[in-house]
C-alpha cells in the first residue's frame, strides 16, 4: 500500500492535538514564521517559485507565478485574500485544517504577507462553517497576543491584521474575482478578465493576492525546508503532497495525504479507501470536485506524456492514472480541488447528473446568460428525465446546452456546471438513451408528455 | 481655438477589413466603423462595460511573433503574417482596439456562440410579443430574427416572475421578459446618481428590484425603458398605448431648459404619443429627463386658443392684426418677448419691435438646475434673444419695470408673445393698458388681452433655439396645429404688414434667408442646413454676460 506523506496534516488527528496556540508552539509551531521575518521578502518568493508550488484550490496555477503578476510599481496597498470558501461538493480538507490546525493556515498566511509585503489580509470563510470562523477568530486573536500578527511582529518593524470575513452562503463567492466583489460588500459577480486580474485591479481595485487554504499552508513547509527540497516532493511540475477528500462508494472514505503523482487512482481507492462495499463494483469517479469530468471505470486512456526528457506512450485504465495535475488534465479531467467522488454500481448516472445539475443550477449567481439560463434548463432536463419523462433525444440535448455554455461565460463556472454534463452523457449514453425504459420498468407504467 | 488632440490610431482587422480607430476602442464600436454589426445586449456606449449579455462574443487573434526574437511569423499559404487564434471566443465589448488586432465576427465558432445565447435568452422568456409594448423596437426580436436558430428546444417551464411591478411613479417592470443585462442598474448608479436598482435571487431566478423602502422616482428614470433592450421596463404612461411601428419620428428639441437635450416626439395621425431622446453625444449623449418627456401633454390640453379675438370677437389673423396695428398708433407700446419663442421668431419680434420703436421686456424663468440635463434656465431660448438682437442683456426675473411704465403713462400698449404677465400687474394697471397676446393657450393675459393670436405649440411648428452652449438646434413640427390656430411667424408676418414695416418672408427658407443676411452670428446658418448635431455659434459677444446656468451635462459655464 502507498505510504502517505503528511506535511499539512503532519500532527492532525494525532491524539491530544489541540487547535490553541499553546499546542502548535509545543510543536514548533511559528518557528518557521520567525526564522522568515529574519529574511528578504525576495527570497521567500523565490523559494515558493523554486519549489514549483501548484494552487490546491482548483485550477492548480503555479503559486510563484501567481505571485510575480502582481503589480507592486503602483503604490498600491496588495492584498491577501485566503480562499476558505471551500464550497466544490466533494471537497472538504480546507474545512479540517481550520478546525483542526488554524494555526498553521496563520503562519502559512503571514509568511506569505511578509513575502508579499501585505499589510491585511483577510479570511473568507464558507457561510456554512460558523464553527471555523469561531476557530480562526479565536486563533488569530491568540496569535495577535502573542505578537505573531498585528503591528510590529516578533519585534520587527513589519505589521500585517488578519481578518475572518464570512461568506453568506454562495458557491460563486469561491471565484476569486466574485469573492473580491462580496468582500466589497457587493453581490459576488465575478468580474471579466481583462481588464480586472486580482493581481492588478483586485480588492479595492488594488494589487491582490488571492490563495487558497491549503496553498497556503504548504507555503509555511516550502519556506521551512527550502523550495529546492519542496520540489523533490512529488513528481517533475506536480511537486508537494496534497490532500485528497474521498467520498462516496468506498469501504474507508476520507482524508488522505500523498506526495503528488505518487499514487494511482486504483491505489486510492482500492488499497488505501478499501475498495468497492461488499458485494458492489466501482462504477465511475470524479476525481477533482463536482465540476470535474466523470471517469468510467472500463475506459482507456491513450496518448503519449512526458518522462524525463522523454515522449513516452500511455494506456491506462481509470486504475492507472496517477493522482496528479498533469495526468489529470491529460486524460480529460482535472485534478480540481482534490475531491473525489466514488460511484459504485448502485448509482443511475442520471440521477447522479441530476443532483449535480441541481445544485449547479442552484448556485449560479445569474450574471452572465449562457451560464445562469444553461444550468437551469439542464437541472429541469435532469430533473424531468428523474421524475417524470425521459426521452431518447434527452443526452444529445443535455450535452448540446452543456456546449453552449463552457467556454463562453465571464467566470469558470460555466465550464464547472457544463462539464459534469459532456462528460456523463458521453461516457454513460446507454443510460441517458434507455432512461426512458428503465423508469417505465421501475414504476410500472408509462409516462406520457403532457 | 485649440487643436483637437489627434487620437492614438491603430489599425484592427475586422472580417478581412482593416480599419484604422482610435487606441482602446471596442471592437463593437470598431466594427460598426466598419458597418459591421455585433450583436449586443448589455453594451451600452455611455455606461461602463460588463461584459453579462455574452452575445457579442467573437474570435480575436493576434499575429503571431517568433518568442525569442520577436519577429513575425510568416504564414506560406498566405504570404502574410500569421495570427494566432484564440481558441475561446472573447467579448467584442470588453475587448480593445490594440496594434494588429484580428477579430471574426461570422466564423462557424461565432455563429454557434450567437445561436447559443439567443437560445438561452429565450427559454425563459415569456414571448408575448403580440402583447408587449416593445415589441417593432426590440433587441430581442431583431437579434433573434438576425442570429438565432429560429425554433425552440426548450419543453420544460418557464421561470414565473412578477408581470407589474411598478417600480416609481413612471416605470413598470415586468420581470419574465427582463434579461438581467443590468443596463437600467448601471444607469441609475453611473449617469442618474441615484443607485436604487439592484437585483435579488440569483441564477435564472434573478429579478429586478428597487432597494427596500426605495423607488426609481428620479428625474431620469424614464432613460432605463428607453435603454432596456427588451420590453421589461415599461413608461407607465406609454404602456399599451400604441404600436410603435405606427409612429412616425420627428425631431425635436427639449424645451424645458436651455440644457436643448434633442428628443424624437413620436406621433400618429396627430397625435403625441411619446417624447424620447434623440443621441447627440455633444449635448445630451442618449438621455433627457422625465419632466420634458410630458411637455407633449401641453398640445391635447384644455384651453388652446383656436382662433383670433379682437374685443372678444372672432375676427381674421389679417382683420385682426390691422385691429393691433391700430392700437399701436399710440406709441407708447412695451413688446415682452418670450425667451420660449424660437429663433425665427425673436427675429421677428425684434424687427417689430423696431417698427413700433418698442420697449423690449423678456421675462426669465430660473431655477434649480440639475446638473445634468435640465439647466438653471428654464426658458429654451434665451441665447436666442442675444443673437436675434431681440434683447442685449439677459432677462430679468420681474416685469416691475413694466408696472413702472404703465404707472408712469409711459406704456400704453402691451405685445406680449406668450407670457402670462397680467398676474405680475395691478388690475389698474391692466385697465389702463391695451394688451395684444399672441400664444398657444388661454391665460390671465389672453382674458385681459383686446386682441388674442392663437399660436401653437412648440410640437405644431419647426424652428431653432439656441441652448446654454450657444448651440443652434432645429426641430420641426410633429402635429398639426389646431384648426383656427396660426403659426407664430406668420401671425408676427401680419402684425409687421400692418404696421406698414418692409415685407419679410415667413416660410422657413425665406426666413432664414434674410436672418443670415442681417444678423453676423448666424450668416452660416439656413434652416435646412442646421446639422442634427446642431451648430456651434461663437459666443464670444456674450462672454461677459453672467449667465445663471452652472456646469451640467457637456456644459461648462
Amino acid at each position: 500500500m502507498p505510504e502517505q506523506r503528511r506535511l499539512i496534516f503532519q500532527h492532525i488527528d494525532e491524539p491530544g492535538y489541540g487547535n490553541d496556540l499553546a499546542c502548535y508552539v509545543r510543536n514548533g509551531g511559528y518557528e518557521v514564521l520567525r526564522r522568515a521575518v529574519q529574511r528578504k521578502p525576495e527570497e521567500l518568493i523565490d523559494e515558493v517559485k523554486k519549489s514549483g508550488l501548484r494552487g490546491r484550490g482548483g485550477a492548480g496555477f503555479p503559486c510563484g507565478v501567481k505571485w510575480g503578476l502582481v503589480d507592486r510599481k503602483s503604490g498600491k496597498p496588495i492584498y491577501l485574500v485566503v480562499n476558505a470558501d471551500e464550497s466544490e461538493p466533494g471537497t472538504f480538507k480546507d474545512r479540517h485544517i481550520i478546525h483542526k490546525d488554524p494555526h498553521q493556515l496563520i503562519e502559512g498566511i503571514m509568511i506569505t504577507c511578509f513575502a508579499n509585503n501585505v499589510k491585511q489580509a483577510y479570511i473568507y470563510i464558507r457561510g456554512e462553517f460558523p464553527e471555523g470562523a469561531r476557530i480562526l477568530e479565536r486563533a488569530i486573536a491568540e496569535a495577535r497576543a502573542a505578537n505573531l500578527t498585528g503591528p510590529g511582529i516578533l519585534g520587527t518593524a513589519y505589521g500585517c491584521e488578519i481578518y475572518v470575513h464570512r461568506g453568506a452562503g454562495a458557491y460563486i463567492c469561491g471565484e476569486e474575482t466574485g469573492m473580491i466583489e462580496s468582500l466589497e460588500g457587493k453581490r459576488p459577480y465575478p468580474r471579466i478578465k481583462p481588464p480586472y486580474f486580482p493581481a492588478v485591479l483586485g480588492l479595492y481595485q488594488c494589487p491582490t493576492i488571492v490563495n487558497n487554504v491549503e496553498t497556503l499552508c504548504h507555503v509555511k513547509h516550502i519556506v521551512d525546508m527550502g523550495g529546492e527540497a519542496y520540489s523533490k516532493i512529488g513528481t517533475p511540475n506536480n511537486t508537494g503532497t496534497r490532500i485528497l477528500c474521498v467520498s462516496g462508494h468506498v469501504r474507508r472514505p476520507g482524508y488522505y495525504e500523498f506526495e503528488v503523482g505518487k499514487v494511482t487512482m486504483g491505489q486510492l481507492l482500492n488499497e488505501v479507501c478499501g475498495g468497492p462495499l461488499p458485494g458492489r463494483t466501482l462504477k465511475a469517479v470524479i476525481p477533482g470536485g463536482s465540476s470535474a469530468k466523470v471517469l468510467k471505470f472500463g475506459e482507456r486512456f491513450k496518448g503519449k506524456r512526458k518522462v524525463g526528457g522523454e515522449m513516452v506512450d500511455y494506456d491506462w485504465g481509470v486504475e492507472d492514472i496517477p493522482m496528479d495535475f498533469d495526468s489529470l488534465g491529460m486524460i480529460g479531467s482535472m485534478g480540481g480541488s482534490g475531491g473525489v467522488i466514488v460511484m459504485d454500481d448502485s448509482v443511475s448516472m442520471v440521477d447522479a447528473l441530476a443532483n449535480i445539475n441541481a445544485f449547479y443550477s442552484h448556485e449560479s449567481c445569474g450574471q452572465c446568460t449562457p451560464c445562469r439560463e444553461g444550468s437551469k434548463w439542464m437541472q429541469r432536463i435532469t430533473a424531468r428525465m428523474v421524475h417524470g419523462v425521459a426521452r431518447a433525444e434527452d443526452g444529445a440535448l443535455l450535452k448540446s446546452v452543456a456546449d453552449q455554455i463552457a467556454g463562453r461565460t465571464i467566470c469558470a463556472f460555466g465550464e464547472a456546471c457544463a462539464w459534469p454534463t459532456q462528460s456523463f452523457v458521453l461516457k454513460f449514453p446507454e443510460e441517458f438513451k434507455s432512461h426512458e425504459e428503465a423508469k417505465k420498468k421501475a414504476d410500472g407504467k408509462a409516462f406520457e408528455l403532457a | 481655438m485649440i487643436a483637437p488632440q489627434k487620437p492614438d490610431l491603430v489599425t484592427v482587422n475586422i472580417d478581412g477589413r482593416e480599419i484604422a480607430v482610435p487606441k482602446g476602442t471596442n471592437v463593437i464600436e470598431a466594427a460598426k466603423l466598419l458597418g459591421i454589426d455585433v450583436p449586443h445586449y448589455c453594451y451600452h456606449p455611455k455606461l461602463t462595460v460588463v461584459g453579462n449579455c455574452r452575445m457579442c462574443l467573437v474570435e480575436m487573434g493576434m499575429p503571431a511573433v517568433d518568442p525569442a526574437t520577436k519577429a513575425p511569423i510568416q504564414d506560406p499559404a498566405t504570404g502574410r503574417q500569421k495570427i494566432n487564434w484564440m481558441p475561446r471566443p472573447a467579448i467584442g465589448c470588453g475587448t480593445s482596439a490594440s496594434p494588429g488586432l484580428h477579430i471574426r465576427t461570422t466564423s462557424p465558432l461565432v455563429r454557434d456562440c450567437q445561436q447559443g445565447v439567443m437560445e438561452f435568452l429565450l427559454v425563459n422568456h415569456p414571448l408575448d410579443c403580440p402583447i408587449c409594448d416593445q415589441a417593432g423596437e426590440c433587441r430581442l426580436q431583431e437579434q433573434s430574427t438576425g442570429y438565432g436558430r429560429g425554433y425552440s428546444r426548450y419543453i420544460e417551464e418557464k421561470n414565473v416572475k412578477p408581470k407589474r411591478t411598478e417600480l416609481g411613479p413612471r416605470v413598470t417592470l415586468d420581470d419574465e421578459r427582463c434579461i438581467l443585462c443590468s443596463r437600467c442598474v448601471r444607469f441609475c448608479k453611473e449617469i442618474a446618481r441615484d443607485d436604487v436598482l439592484g437585483f435579488t435571487e440569483r441564477g435564472s431566478s434573478s429579478t429586478l428590484t428597487c432597494f427596500p423602502g426605495r423607488k426609481l422616482e428620479n428625474n431620469y428614470s424614464l432613460n432605463t425603458v428607453d435603454i432596456c433592450p427588451v420590453g421589461a421596463l415599461t413608461s407607465t404612461d406609454f404602456r399599451f398605448k400604441m404600436r410603435v411601428w405606427f409612429l412616425k419620428k420627428t425631431i425635436g428639441i427639449d424645451a424645458e431648459s436651455s440644457a436643448g437635450a434633442n428628443t424624437t416626439v413620436w406621433s400618429r395621425e396627430g397625435v403625441i404619443y411619446r417624447i424620447t431622446p434623440r443621441r447627440n453625444d455633444e449635448v445630451n449623449d442618449t438621455w433627457m429627463a422625465d419632466s420634458g418627456r410630458l411637455l407633449y401633454k401641453e398640445v391635447g390640453a384644455p384651453g388652446r386658443l383656436n382662433g383670433a379675438r379682437v374685443d372678444g370677437v372672432a375676427s381674421a389673423i389679417d382683420a385682426a392684426a390691422t385691429a393691433a396695428a391700430w392700437l399701436f398708433r399710440t406709441g407708447g407700446i412695451a413688446l415682452v418677448g418670450s425667451g420660449r419663442s424660437s429663433v425665427e421668431e425673436q427675429f421677428l419680434t425684434a424687427r417689430l419691435a423696431g417698427q413700433l420703436g418698442a420697449e423690449v421686456f423678456l421675462p426669465s424663468r430660473v431655477e434649480k438646475g440639475d446638473g445634468l440635463l435640465v439647466s438653471a434656465d428654464r426658458n429654451p431660448n434665451v441665447r436666442g434673444a442675444l443673437v436675434t438682437g431681440l434683447v442685449k442683456s439677459l432677462p430679468a426675473p420681474q416685469v416691475s419695470d413694466l408696472a413702472t411704465g404703465i404707472d408712469a403713462g409711459r406704456i400704453k400698449a402691451i405685445v406680449s408673445m406668450g407670457e402670462d404677465i397680467v398676474p405680475a400687474l395691478s388690475a389698474a394697471q391692466v385697465a389702463r393698458v391695451s394688451i395684444v397676446y399672441v400664444g398657444a393657450r388661454r391665460n390671465a393675459t389672453s382674458d385681459a388681452a383686446r386682441i388674442v393670436f392663437p399660436g401653437l405649440t412648440q410640437f405644431e411648428k419647426s424652428g431653432a433655439y439656441i441652448n446654454q452652449q450657444f448651440r443652434l438646434q432645429k426641430f420641426e413640427a410633429a402635429v398639426p396645429g389646431p384648426a383656427g390656430a396660426a403659426d407664430d411667424r406668420a401671425i408676427l408676418g401680419a402684425i409687421l404688414a400692418a404696421c406698414g414695416a418692409p415685407a419679410l418672408p415667413t416660410d422657413l427658407p425665406g426666413l432664414w434667408r434674410a436672418i443670415a443676411a442681417a444678423i453676423p452670428a448666424l450668416q452660416n446658418a439656413l434652416y435646412s442646413s442646421i446639422p442634427d448635431a446642431g451648430l456651434l455659434l461663437d459666443r464670444t459677444p456674450w462672454a461677459g454676460l453672467p449667465f445663471v446656468e452652472g456646469e451640467s451635462l457637456h456644459h461648462k459655464p
